[in-house]
Order: C-alpha cells, then structure tokens, then sequence
C-alpha cells in the first residue's frame, strides 16, 4: 500500500480553483518533493492530506485513510510541518516540543531532538526571540516528535540560512533512513534535486511531470554548456582558442564555456590550465538543467 | 503527563508570561478596590455604608469580566492569527480536549483572582457574610457568558482588532456593570440596557450574595443565564479555526 494516494484531486476556494487535477503517489519511505512555482497548488494539495481541505473531486488516502473521516486514527500517525510556523510566539523550544510529545502515544525524547535541531543554546528563548532559521528548525521537530509514519513538510527550508538548511536535509535524510514517508514541498530547484527520490513537478493545479530527478533530467535538454572557477584574469582568448569556444566571466573568478561538456572540452581545459599552472577550484556540467525542464514545462505556454 | 494536563500547563504558563495579562486581570481590579475604598469620592447604593461592602463583590465581577471575556478573546485571536489553532488542528490533541484545557485555565486564574482580592477586600474591612453556593453559580454562569463573547469577538475578528474590541467592551461593561458605580447613578434609559448586559447581572448576584440575607432580583438570574447560553452558542456557530 502507498504511504499517499492521490487520484485526480480538485480543490476550490470559492469560484477559484486551485487544484484542477494532480495524481500522484508516495511509497513507503519514499521522500517525494512537490516542486513548483507560488500559487501552483502544492500547499492546497498538501492540506488536502492533511484533512484542512475536502476534495472537490478526487480522492485522497494516507496510510489507507480518508484524511477527513478518519482524522481521529490518522492523527497520530502523521506529522505536518505548516508554512507558517504555527507556534505560540510565547513559547520556549523544550516547553512547545514536551507540549506536543504529550499528544503523541510513543513520542521522541524532546531534549535529545532539541539537540539534533541544534537548540539547545536556545533553551531559555522564546519562539519570538529565534531567527527565521531556528523557528524553521523548531517547527520541523515538532513536526517529527511524534514519530510520524507520513510526515507533511511545507517549505521546510524557506527563508532559513546556510546551516538550517543543512540541519533541515540531515534531518530529513534521517526520516528516510527511519522509513518515514515524507513529502515536501518547495519552489527551491536545487533543494528538490538533493532531497527528493522522486520530483512532481506542479503547475496551476494540474502534475506536468513525475520522475526521479535522474528521470527528469534525462528528458530535458542536453547542456550546451558547462562552467568551472579559476583565478581571476586568466587569459580568456587564449583558453578560447584552446576549447574552440568562447569563454565568459559569469562572475569574479567563474567562467563559463559555450559548448557542450563533452570529455575532449574537458580535457582540454584542465590541459591548458595544467600548462599555465592554474588551479581549478570546481567544473560543473549541466547543473542548472533541472531549472531548464523546469522552465519548460512550467513556462511553456506562458 | 497526559495531554491535557500538558496543554493546560502550558497555558497557564503563557498567561503567567504576559505582562499585560496580570496588569490586566489583577492590577487594574485590585486598584480599583483599593483607590474608591480608600479614597471617599464615590456613589454607594442605599444600604450600604462602607464603600468596600459594594466594591469587593463588583470587583470580583470585574475579574471574571476581565478573565473570561478579554483574556479568552485577546489570546484566542492571536493563537487564530498566528496558526496555533491550525496547527493543533493535525495533532491528535482534538478540539474537547484543546477546550477543556483552556476553560479550566480559564477557572485557575479567577480561583487566584478571587483569592487576591478576597484578601485585600478583607485587608480593607470587607465584612461579607457570603452564600457560596449563589456565589459559585454565577461565577460559573458568568465565565460561560464573557468566554462566549471573548470567543464571539475573537472567531471572526483579526487580532490586534479583537484587542481593540474586547478593550473597549471591557471599559462600557465596567461603566455599566454596577461593579464599580452603582446602576441606580445611571440615566433611566442607559439603566434599563445596563440591566440586561451580563456584567451588572453579575455584579448584583455577587453584591447580593455577598450582603447579610441579600437577595438578587430574578432578572438578575435570566439574563446571566440567557448571555451564558446565548453566547457560547453563537461563538460555537460563528468560529473560524483559521
């Protein structure tokens, strides 16, 4: 049995519909990232799971259940993560995490989590006194202190800094590790393709595509380019007649190479590089090319 | 610790924490028993010689005014405006017991209320001759009708909106309450509205159970009865969640 089951769900606010028809469905375990612009329709989706929002048309199951009927035995068997923190501002991080333990039949130990969300300095602070970052960290505990079987992330790494975002993946990757089933949902490219097994891609309510991100980068466009990080001021003409292509600055130190990052363009830049005694500080090949089947299928008819 | 237990541990602790909370259920109440006790410049019903014998049971009306209705609205609205309620709406903690939890936070701090200014009331010479149980009835009528309207004001209104709102209804229902200037100074026809508002149909209840042999009038008892029911009844109908 899938962990989430959606059939071509509808959902409408009033005279606006702002789910049209999204099918999807998220094994056991399996982290799957909902992925698209604002106003696509990945919250409503996500609290259609949650039993906030009653299909319009479609059918919904998480964990074989009618989010809406069978509220009362889903319950405690999920954890959400809104967008909005949804946090009493008064609250201190080990008081709102004990608060919801006690709602849970098997919780986590809360100080042992406070810890793993890297809070503990922040004990004596209330959720009005944390950053964006630790509020976004506090939240997702809260999400998982009960030991969900299904957990609803929301934006988890929105508006969070370098290091919330990697407590926020090491976290996550912990739940796959666990057997968690998450689903998550972002308008963050690159956050989607490090998280996700599986990317659906969202786009005015309706599912433009569905893979893993190895999947949906195979259906995109080859690159045409590729880009490396070099000192500064490095003989520009030269290398291009090296590559028998022209070099760009993208910015202070990275250059970018129009032609396609076959093995004989590389080789031949680390060659000439080698000969002028360069370093090369890092060379990434097609890595803004989930952004273009991105662009393409969410801007297509735009 | 069971989930009730653990939520209404918590409120009670974000009550204790906001600042404006205790100026408000304690300060303002006690101030005012303590200043018109003190200071000979106000009205006193017929019967009553000492000013305390009126002020002590107007204040504790005052108190469950302040507790049950701008209390209940004020933190009910921000809790809505900020998504607390939504979020508990996912976890298995479940409206009744949600609800529970929050009246009988609600009940602790008028317990600590009406010990605070029982002790100052008889600190001032209150001499009461009390019947409890008419007493506990209408505290208890009283907490259903000012939380039904705290949570008819705060279901639909946004929160520094409902601040406003419950603040300003606080001020005429302390004006027109007979808790702390008797009814009989007031206008024939703002009398007869006062009398059919919940606070001075409190406040009489309480002066009368709190005077030798007093008895209040049975208008009194309908009307706190009927904003009890009434007003629980049309928050339940009127809520937003979200």
């Amino acid at each position: 049995m899938a962990a989430i089951d959606v059939s071509g769900l509808a959902v409408s606010y009033g005279p606006v519909r702002a789910v049209a028809d999204v099918s999807f469905a998220v094994a056991a375990g399996e982290t799957v990232v909902l992925l698209g612009p604002n106003g696509a329709g990945k919250t409503t989706t996500v609290e259609a799971l949650e039993g906030y929002r009653r299909p319009a048309a479609g059918q919904v199951r998480v964990l074989g259940l009618d989010p809406v009927a069978d509220a009362r035995a889903l319950r405690p068997r999920i954890g959400v993560m809104p967008q909005a923190g949804g946090v009493h501002p008064g609250i201190r991080p080990l008081e709102a995490l004990r608060l919801f333990a006690s709602y849970y039949p098997a919780p986590l130990e809360p100080a042992a989590l406070l810890e793993r969300v890297g809070l503990t300095h922040r004990v004596r602070s209330s959720w009005r006194q944390l950053s964006g970052g630790e509020q976004q960290r506090l939240s997702l505990a809260l999400a998982l202190v009960g030991r969900p079987e299904v957990a609803f992330l929301d934006e988890p790494t929105a508006g969070i800094d370098l290091e919330g975002r990697q407590a926020v993946r090491s976290l996550v990757a912990g739940l796959r590790a666990d057997g968690v089933s998450v689903l998550m949902t972002t308008h963050d490219l690159e956050e989607a393709e490090r998280t996700a097994d599986r990317i659906v891609i969202v786009d005015r309510g309706r599912v433009v595509a569905d893979g893993t991100p190895a999947e949906l980068l195979a259906a995109g466009p080859a690159a045409t380019t590729f880009s490396f990080s070099a000192p500064v001021g490095l003989d520009r003409a030269k290398l291009g007649e090296a590559l028998g292509a022209p070099v760009e600055v993208v910015e202070a130190g990275r250059y970018q190479v129009s032609t396609a990052p076959t093995p004989a363009a590389v080789a031949a830049l680390t060659a000439w590089l080698a000969e002028h005694d360069l370093p090369l500080g890092d060379l990434a090949a097609g890595r803004r090319r989930l952004e273009d089947v991105f662009l393409r299928l969410t801007e297509g008819d735009r | 610790m069971t989930a009730f237990a653990a939520q209404l541990r918590v409120e009670l602790l974000l009550t204790a924490r906001r600042g404006e909370t205790l100026l408000l259920v304690l300060g303002i109440p006690l101030l005012l028993l303590v200043f018109f006790s003190s200071v000979d410049v106000l009205a006193l019903p017929a019967g009553i010689d000492d000013p305390v014998d009126f002020l002590a049971p107007g204040v504790l009306a005052l108190a469950v005014l302040s507790t049950g209705m701008v209390q209940t609205a004020i933190g009910t609205a921000f809790e809505r405006q900020y998504g607390v309620l939504k979020r508990l709406g996912v976890t298995p903690l479940g409206r009744p017991r949600l609800l529970a939890a929050k009246i009988t936070a609600i009940l602790a701090v008028e317990v600590v209320q009406v010990a605070v200014l029982t002790v100052a009331a008889l600190a001032l010479g209150w001499d009461p001759s009390v019947q409890a149980g008419a007493a506990l009835a209408a505290v208890v009528l009283g907490t259903a009708a000012f939380g039904g309207l705290g949570l008819l004001i705060a279901g639909r209104l946004r929160g520094e909106t409902t601040l406003a709102a419950a603040n300003g209804l606080y001020l005429v229902l302390l004006l027109l309450g007979g808790m702390v200037f008797p009814l009989a100074e007031l206008p024939g026809a703002l009398r007869s509205i006062a009398e059919l508002l919940p606070a001075a149909a409190l406040a009489d209840i309480l002066q009368a159970a709190s005077t030798g042999g007093g008895t209040a009038a049975d208008r009194s008892w309908w009307v706190l009865a009927a904003w009890a029911v009434a007003a629980p009844v049309a928050a339940a109908l009127t809520f937003r969640w979200e």
